[in-house]
């Protein structure tokens, strides 16, 4: 395990001597998400293990391949929880992978994104090289924050080798109500609670139903299901209800029509897309199944000021990310040729130039 | 003209000057040493220069004439807000423009339904505050300095604050960021919504010390005031005491508001200044705060005091009410005044470390104290490891100031050796810059010069901050070296 590194860095020299490029992969419980899958695999899961942890210091530091599953069953273990609630998509993701993916789960608008709670990385580069940035304390800022850089690069801009995530206490108590009302009310609500103090970590909404997770001091939930109201949920059913919504094996994630993830600001009113929805993150985040033109749903995310991404399904010829605007996309381009000069890693998974 | 410093270019200096009044009003762009001044210096005040010029735009179309402008004849750029900074982040430079943005200081949009504000660069961190207070809202991250630093520094420091534990960062509440490249293009980084396509450029671009782009624009989140919060004094007889009582309160689950820590010396200083009513027998004192709702409040400051009390807190007090509450943290936020008080100077550090080290790397700066014959009181963010030791000596003494600086850097190179960085909050610009190649090696370097010819090709936005040239590391002498393998055995070494 100690020589994966080597191992790793031997692949990747060769690929570039080749011209060849590489897939850097997990578990690939990701594969579906982004554009073409290029290249061998460069298999992560041979650097494995947790490499530091303490409760009392908030982080945990693993290995990229080390499996999710056992990163939180560790951090249960002591009471904490990676608090952005990555999801898995299915059995075998990688601490690594869900760093590359940067996705988050239901609690992200009230904790934050991946991005919010990587706190270093190790990473080899396209030149084979190993390289530390950030670390392994909370608050740090010599030199360029690449470790947040690598959230979300879905593999384009080298190999986590090691990673240093943030960790939060478990809350003490939770409770989930249910509300029935039209999205347009559900929206007005959500945003109007998410300007009060009240300690909402997780909403769903979906035809009709909107669900609202409350989290923190006993005395704090108790409070706002009074404030709330509301149908409060067994517990049990709770916690297969918010995976249901993490994992996409909820009802409304089935179904063969494309999927489509709209990021837009949480007061944009209804979207009136064709297809079904649900809407997540207080307002901020759209789930929609439609077979509408890509064009008119990239438009319609435009307008409200966010974008949208084709996450899972559909014809990826669209381009499965928003486009970038030219002045991004130069420095997009520029940025990956200095950590991967010979464009070995992810080619075109993101977009068809990096 | 006798009245510019040696160094400055006399002609380019004017035809610069001249190219920028093309667009600029006179009076908006300085070039006469009287007014050039009082821009030699941010709040690290050791290292001065005086700018050649000093351009002062109220706008968009403003700045980005000056960048073209600049551009285009290859003057460097260096961009600053309050120049409250204490890094030297903003130190101008001979041969460059100073960008000052503090005309920019207009409140753009407050927006309560979607808790969001738009502000100018200039604007100070508590405007913000203030104008989103009558909506019950507030933006969270409060440097020590917030009533006069601006968000555009913030952003450019990733600015911390006594509550980033709980709150975050900069980096964790500013959603979008518009401003310039150096060629005068024109950018935005993030969205309104939560995330934006592509890499994390919004990421990058805080903390980057002014060298990727010049930011003109900044939307923060506001959150929602706290109902209530209370504030635990807390005495201890041992200075590893209080580290172990607050690694305590963390392993209980409890993530407090705030989680400050003074050394005996520092509280001597502050009690002498602000009668803020600290415990002076007492070895180390803890500032614990918990907020939210009233009942949450009374339920977690219940268990604070039970994870305190059975780590040995020798006395504690909880604050009865919000005159209390000021008071108690009043000592914390003057600590750096009050140690200016009993110093002519003082040289602050702000190394962050894992805070399991916490009682080896006080006992390191102890050691230093004696080794360079210097006092140095501590202010601790215990919360999230970041150290503020105040290093206090006399700056007409050149012993004294070079055994500050050599004291400094066996601390901050401490810091890095048990795992920690020389640089929590402050930024690196150049006080720091030397120990960057402690912590750093060259390949990850040069990695970072790639991320600035990223957004900076030929190097115009605040050269010779943040990043050394390894020509630097290899003079400084402490290059890494890990693994056994030197790197870049080709480079001479002097």
């Amino acid at each position: 395990m100690a020589d994966a590194p080597a191992t790793f860095a031997e692949t990747i020299r060769a690929a570039a001597a080749g011209g060849r490029s590489l897939r850097i992969r997990g578990g690939g419980t990701k594969d579906f998400y982004g554009q073409a899958l290029e290249g061998e695999i460069l298999d992560t899961r041979s650097c494995t293990g947790i490499v530091a942890y303490d409760p009392t210091e908030l982080v945990i530091t693993a290995r990229g391949g080390t499996p999710l599953a056992e990163v939180e069953a560790a951090l249960a273990g002591k009471g904490q929880m990676l608090a952005f609630e990555p999801p898995h998509f299915g059995a075998g993701a990688t601490l690594g992978g869900v760093v590359a993916a940067g996705l988050s789960g239901p609690r992200r608008a009230a904790a934050g994104a991946v991005r919010d709670f990587v706190l270093g990385v190790r990473l080899m580069d396209g030149r084979g090289e190993s390289l530390s940035f950030g670390g392994q304390v909370m608050k740090n800022v010599a030199g360029y924050d690449v470790s947040r850089l690598v959230a979300g690069s879905l593999g384009t801009l080298g190999v986590i080798l090691e990673v240093s995530l943030k960790v939060l206490p478990v809350p003490i108590a939770e409770a989930t109500l249910r509300f029935e009302m039209p999205e347009g009310r559900a929206l007005e609500t959500l945003n109007q609670w998410a300007g009060r103090p009240l300690p909402i970590s997780a909403t769903a909404y979906a035809d009709g139903d909107l669900s609202v997770r409350v989290s923190g001091a006993a005395a704090a939930v108790r409070e706002a299901c009074a404030k709330l109201g509301g149908e409060r949920i067994d517990d049990p059913e709770t916690g297969r209800f918010w995976t249901g919504i993490r994992e996409h094996t909820d009802p409304f994630f089935r179904g063969g029509e494309p999927l489509w993830r709209l990021s837009v600001p949480s007061v944009a009113p209804p979207l009136a897309l064709e297809g079904q929805g649900l809407v997540e993150w207080g307002g901020s985040l759209r789930w929609l199944k439609s077979n509408a033109e890509a064009r008119t749903i990239r438009d319609a995310a435009t307008r409200a000021g966010g974008h949208a991404t084709l996450f899972r399904g559909g014809d990826k010829s669209v381009g499965v990310f928003h486009p970038l605007a030219p002045a991004i996309a130069a420095i997009h381009r520029r940025l990956k040729a200095e950590f991967d000069p010979q464009q070995i890693f992810g080619r075109g998974r993101m977009y068809a130039d990096l | 003209m006798n009245d510019r410093a040696p160094g400055i270019d006399a002609a380019r200096q004017a035809e610069v000057a001249r190219r920028l009044r093309t667009r600029l009003p006179a009076e908006a762009v300085l070039f006469q040493e009287e007014d050039t001044r009082p821009y030699e210096c941010d709040g690290l005040s050791a290292y001065r220069e005086l700018p050649m010029v000093v351009a002062l735009p109220a706008n968009e179309d403003e700045v980005r004439f000056v960048l073209q402008t600049c551009n285009a004849l290859k003057v460097q750029v260096i961009a600053r807000g309050a120049g409250t900074g204490l890094s030297g982040g903003a130190l101008p430079s001979g041969e460059g423009v100073l960008l000052s943005l503090a005309k920019m200081k207009r409140i753009l949009a407050v927006d309560p339904v979607a808790r969001v504000s738009r502000v100018q660069p200039g604007v100070r961190n508590l405007a913000i505050s203030e104008a989103a207070q009558p909506f019950g809202l507030y933006y969270a991250p409060d440097p020590s300095s917030q009533l006069a630093c601006t968000i555009g520094g913030n952003v450019a420091e990733n600015a911390g604050g006594v509550h980033c534990l709980k709150y975050g960062l900069t980096v964790h509440n500013v959603l979008r960021v518009r401003g310039f490249t150096i060629d005068g293009e024109l950018v935005e980084f993030g969205a309104e919504a939560l995330d934006a396509p592509g890499y994390d450029l919004l990421a990058l671009v805080t903390g980057s010390e002014g060298m990727l782009a010049v930011i003109t624009e900044v939307t923060v989140k506001l959150l929602p005031s706290p109902e209530a919060a209370r504030v635990i004094l807390a005495s201890f007889d041992d200075v590893q005491k209080a580290g172990d009582a607050v690694a305590a309160v963390i392993a209980a689950g409890i993530i407090p508001a705030g989680l400050e820590m003074m050394d005996q010396p520092a509280t001597r200083a502050v009690e002498e200044f602000v009668q803020a009513g600290y415990d002076l027998d007492a070895k180390a004192l803890l500032l614990c705060e918990s907020d939210g709702t009233p009942e949450e409040v009374e339920e977690e400051i219940a268990r604070m005091k039970d994870v305190l009390e059975r780590a040995g807190a020798t006395a504690l007090r909880v604050s009865r009410n919000a005159e209390e509450r000021h008071r108690f943290w009043a000592g914390r936020k003057a600590a750096f005044p009050a140690v200016g008080r009993i110093s002519p100077d003082y040289y602050c550090m702000d190394g962050t470390i894992p805070r399991a080290r916490l009682g080896e790397v006080l006992t390191f700066i102890g050691a230093m104290e004696k080794k360079y014959r210097l006092r140095c009181p501590n202010v601790f963010h215990a919360g999230d490891g970041n150290l503020h030791p105040l290093i206090l000596f006399d700056a007409n003494d050149p012993g004294e100031l070079r055994r500050t600086e050599e004291f400094a850097a066996e601390v901050l190179e401490k810091c890095v050796a048990v795992g920690g960085t020389i640089t929590g909050e402050h930024g690196v610009g150049v006080e720091k810059i030397n120990q960057m190649c402690v912590q750093f090696t060259a390949p990850e370097l040069e990695r970072f010069r790639g991320v600035k010819r990223a957004f900076d090709p030929h190097g115009l936005l605040n050269p010779g901050k943040n990043i050394p040239t390894l020509h630097r590391c290899a003079e400084y002498g402490r290059m890494v070296v890990r693994g056994g393998q030197l790197p870049h055995p080709e480079l001479p070494r002097f």
